[in-house]
């Protein structure tokens, strides 16, 4: 009993102390990017303490803590002061429940005394043995937008209102989309086990994203605006709310929603690299058992595939940092149709092509002389480009309600006006 | 104007085809533009440890000297054009009758307030004997407000620091 809570504490540390350090060198990675896309060279200063050891400004997260904690806490006169402490710890706590039960590898070898009374293969996710771990992370993620509501309405403050009220519509519209976009993944596994359903993807060697490519579509989407990363940062958008939910916060506070906000884009990335990825699935290097099992993992093999789950996030991750120099914030009734008019649909029409496949891919396949996996491949490809297309000539997200459509009316020649 | 007024044309944005309207091409154009920009070498610089590049130090605008002629005396005649001309009034000087026969007048002292100026150039552009100039020195700083103001040692010593650098600009320079 003890050593099982030993090691639970273990792997609890192991995963905030990775958390925290991680969320604070991707806010130096962003800062990064930032620059690099806007050709400056970023942070590089900041190297370590008391020296002029500058390590390509590696030092600067430190700095930044630091810079956070010793600020001024301000808390305005005019908040709610209950609920103004309680937001940051809910979005905190939140975003990091998430990760109970994400997996940041796959097990580990065979290595202690079986006198501790340990289960073997160590298996690394704080609480792997959980059933409904889909569930578990989908119910925690939508307890996030009880923080930035909370935040906006403490604050009492109009940007901070309206910021709140922006993300929590933005939140609950893409929900649909989200779950939708998981269906086929954990239909296709049968099991909402994170590590069943990376098992099912490595042991066919078909990633989703190659079977179920519309269901990428629409999850990845949506994790972008579950994350509130641009193109969906209308919550916070400067240029309009000054900061959203979070004009009001100063220090620690805000550093814990910032962090939250980090946390949330960290699981995301977690989430699109296992549902859709492989998770730590790579064709060679992260072979040699394949069962679900799973009881002949050597030190190698485990190690790989922590190694490349971690490379796989990082590269969602860095697709998500470009992506916000990409592309220009959506208007809002552009974001509420994309998510009605687009996702929604999309997500219906990925979850009857995968549910077709898994019924019928081996007729399919029969009929086409190629492999069941092939064929629900070639089934989902179809899918995804027929929507594409569909929704280009439907074009349900443009709104013209611009005054000038009313113009030609007014010059005498009506016949112009649709 | 208002809008219905006939000489406005309006122009309506060329319809979107199917690619665009799909955003997938849009996407990947605007991803590749991010990505060139990501890699392509940048553009500020290290400044502390190198210098900005100057692209033509003559009409550069840094701080001001006082030229010395070939005998190292300073050019400057104390006319007062400079002063009169400067729209910030940081120039101040003294004249005093010349010691030396070949001009009736010379500065007794001759200060800048490098705080006031606004490095307009018009002082260059008044003088008539060419004797002060902008050079190309922008590292400005002081600790005191009093450390600002340039007296004529300090501004004939950045003649003397800049002299073979940055020759005289103007070509009336002669003497």
């Amino acid at each position: 009993m003890i050593a099982l809570i030993v090691e639970a504490l273990l792997k609890f540390a192991v995963v905030v102390g990775g958390l925290m350090t991680a969320a604070a060198y991707l806010v130096l990675l962003e800062r990064w990017i930032a620059a690099w896309v806007q050709d400056r060279r970023g942070p590089n200063r900041v190297g370590i303490p008391l020296t002029n050891i500058k390590l390509f400004g590696l030092g600067q997260p430190l700095a930044d803590g630091v810079k956070f904690i010793f600020k001024a806490n301000v808390t305005p006169e005019h908040v709610d002061r209950t609920l103004y402490w309680l937001a940051p710890a809910v979005v905190m706590a939140a975003a990091l429940c998430a990760f109970a039960v994400i997996p940041f590898g796959s097990v580990l070898p065979d290595f202690l005394p079986d006198a501790w009374g340990i289960e073997e293969p160590i298996r690394l996710a704080v609480a792997p043995t959980l059933d409904v771990a889909v569930l578990f992370v989908f119910a925690v993620g939508g307890a996030a937008v009880f923080g930035v509501m909370l935040g906006g309405w403490a604050s009492n403050n109009k940007y901070s209102l309206l910021g709140a009220l922006r993300s929590s519509a933005q939140l609950i519209s893409y929900e649909l989309p989200l779950g939708l976009g998981i269906l086929g993944v954990v239909a296709a596994a049968g099991s909402l086990r994170f590590s069943e359903i990376i098992a099912q993807q490595a042991n066919s060697g078909w990633w989703n994203i190659a079977v179920q490519p519309l269901g990428f579509v629409v999850f990845i989407v949506a994790a972008f605006a579950e994350a509130s990363r641009l193109p969906f940062d209308l919550s916070e958008a400067e240029q309009e709310l000054v900061g959203g939910y979070h004009t009001e916060y100063s220090g620690v506070k805000l550093m814990m929603l910032l962090v939250g906000e980090y946390l949330h884009m960290i699981t995301a990335a977690f989430l699109i690299v296992i549902f859709f990825l492989g998770g730590w699935h790579f064709w060679g290097l992260t072979d040699g058992l394949d069962s679900p099992g799973g009881d002949a993992v050597t030190w190698p093999v485990a190690l790989a595939r922590v190694a490349v789950l971690m490379a796989k996030v990082l590269a969602v991750i860095l697709f998500f940092m470009l992506t916000r120099w990409s592309w220009p914030r959506f208007r809002y009734d552009q974001l509420m149709n994309l998510a009605w008019k687009v996702m929604l649909p999309w997500g219906v029409l990925n979850v009857v092509v995968v549910a077709a496949a898994i019924e019928f891919a081996g007729r399919w396949a029969a009929a086409l002389g190629v492999s069941a996996s092939m064929a629900a491949a070639l089934a989902g490809w179809a899918a995804l480009t027929l929507a594409v297309v569909l929704t280009a000539w439907a074009d349900p997200t443009t709104a013209d309600n611009r005054p000038m459509r009313t113009l030609p009316a007014l010059r005498g020649n009506a016949d112009e006006t649709r | 104007m208002k809008p219905d007024d006939p000489s406005i044309t309006w122009v309506e944005p060329p319809e979107l085809g199917l690619a665009g309207k799909s955003y997938l091409p849009l996407f990947v154009q605007g991803l590749t533009t991010t990505l060139r920009h990501l890699l392509s070498p940048k553009k500020t610089v290290e400044y502390p440890e190198e210098d900005h590049a100057i692209p033509d130090p003559i009409i550069y605008r840094g701080v001001h000297r006082l030229n010395r002629d070939d005998q190292g005396r300073v050019k400057c005649v104390a006319c007062f054009l400079c002063a009169t001309a400067c729209p910030a009034h940081c120039i101040d000087i003294v004249a005093a009758e010349s010691p030396w026969p070949d001009r009736e007048k010379y500065p007794q002292t001759f200060t800048i307030d490098e705080l006031r100026c606004i490095f307009c150039g018009m002082c260059e552009e008044a003088c008539p004997v060419d004797a002060i100039e902008l050079t190309s020195l922008y590292t400005l700083s002081g600790k005191s407000r009093e450390e600002m103001i340039f007296d004529k040692e300090k501004l004939l010593s950045i003649y003397d620091q800049t002299c073979q650098a940055e020759p005289s600009r103007t070509q009336r320079s002669d003497s």
